[in-house]
């Protein structure tokens, strides 16, 4: 079997991620999750507040004003797969040249 | 609402400054060494691990009646791309949710990533080479014990939530009584973080084995060594 190059592994690895968010999320439990669920039994919640930025327009992974449940799921699954990579691909770059070359001389970003 | 790390006004101030602090020590930390160690072509599978356990935090499973879990990621991210760029990409994780999905609290982010990005990775990769060495130098215990230790970091993590609150917890309650209550659905949600880990891990051996850090020591270079070493 031919090796994928790493730039194939990593698309493929976003495409999985995309998947998941297209065909999984939107039909993930919608219970209270481990921590939630706790909390409200032992009684550690009494000093919860909103968040603070509860308004915002992807709060909660939806859309505000999409109530279609599958469309606001999708973009804000998304959203968080392309800013979370982007996020750490473009960070570990930037330090990466303004702190000097790479081990083993490796100039090359793609391969 | 599909996922909740620690919200606002469960735990007090000068706890959730002192987490804070800490978890910028800590990441600065994590950046430094991974720029310095990290080959330029393998940034990218950084970038990815962060957007895999973003995509897999969004998927709930059913862990009880009524209650639900996800993945934390500390060990698959570790195990893919080394503690401290594991580290890494479960922070930027976090800093993403509490800041764009509303989800974990400001004030409590410290607190989110020293739990779940610092110490998930940390202590998951600690108990991962454990597990590794008693396995043996082999694709599949680089599987199993990724799957283990991803069983064992939500216990953790619930053990450590539970001494923070014990700390600066803003209710009177009882802590055994929490303790208890946290690593019952932790070990539970364990099983789902065990699984998901596993088979992530797994998939990437069969494809690219050599991008997996912590499988450096692994494959047909270092299976040839040990037949040689067993056979002379």
């Amino acid at each position: 079997m031919r090796r994928l190059s790493i730039a194939a592994f990593v698309l493929l690895g976003l495409t999985v991620a995309v998947a998941l968010v297209i065909l999984v999320a939107p039909n993930a439990n919608a219970n209270p999750d481990g921590l939630e669920r706790v909390a409200a039994e032992q009684g550690i919640d009494t000093g919860a507040v909103d968040h603070a930025l509860a308004d915002s327009p992807l709060a909660d992974y939806g859309v505000d004003g999409v109530d279609h449940r599958y469309a606001g799921t999708w973009v804000a699954g998304l959203v968080g797969v392309a800013v979370a990579f982007t996020i750490v691909t473009a960070l570990l770059l930037v330090v990466r040249r303004a702190r000097g070359s790479a081990p083993e001389a490796s100039s090359s970003a793609t391969a | 609402m599909i996922g909740m790390h620690i919200p606002d006004g469960f735990i007090d101030g000068p706890t959730s400054l002192v987490a804070g602090l800490i978890a910028i020590a800590a990441v600065a930390w994590c950046v430094r060494r991974t720029t310095d160690t990290l080959e330029d072509r393998h940034i990218p599978v950084v970038g990815l691990a962060a957007a895999f356990i973003f995509a897999a935090q969004m998927l709930n499973f059913p862990v009880a009646s009524g209650t639900s879990g996800h993945l934390l990621g500390g060990v698959l991210g570790a195990v893919l791309v080394g503690p401290w760029a594991g580290a890494l990409a479960v922070t930027v994780v976090l800093v993403v949710q509490a800041l764009v999905f509303a989800d974990g609290g400001l004030s409590a982010l410290g607190l989110n990533v020293v739990n779940m990005a610092v110490v998930g990775s940390f202590v998951g990769y600690a108990v991962y080479l454990m597990l590794r060495r008693m396995f043996g130098a082999r694709p599949s215990s680089v599987t199993g014990a990724a799957g283990i230790a991803a069983f064992v970091v939500p216990i953790v993590t619930s053990i450590l939530f539970t001494v923070e609150y014990a700390i600066g917890g803003n209710d009177a309650v009882s802590i055994g009584s929490l303790a208890g209550a946290m690593v019952g659905v932790h070990a539970l949600i364990g099983i789902g973080e065990g699984l998901i880990t596993g088979l992530a891990i797994g998939a990437v051996m069969t494809m690219r084995p050599d991008l997996v850090y912590g499988a450096r020591d692994v494959g047909p270079r270092a299976a040839a060594a040990i037949l040689r070493g067993a056979t002379s």
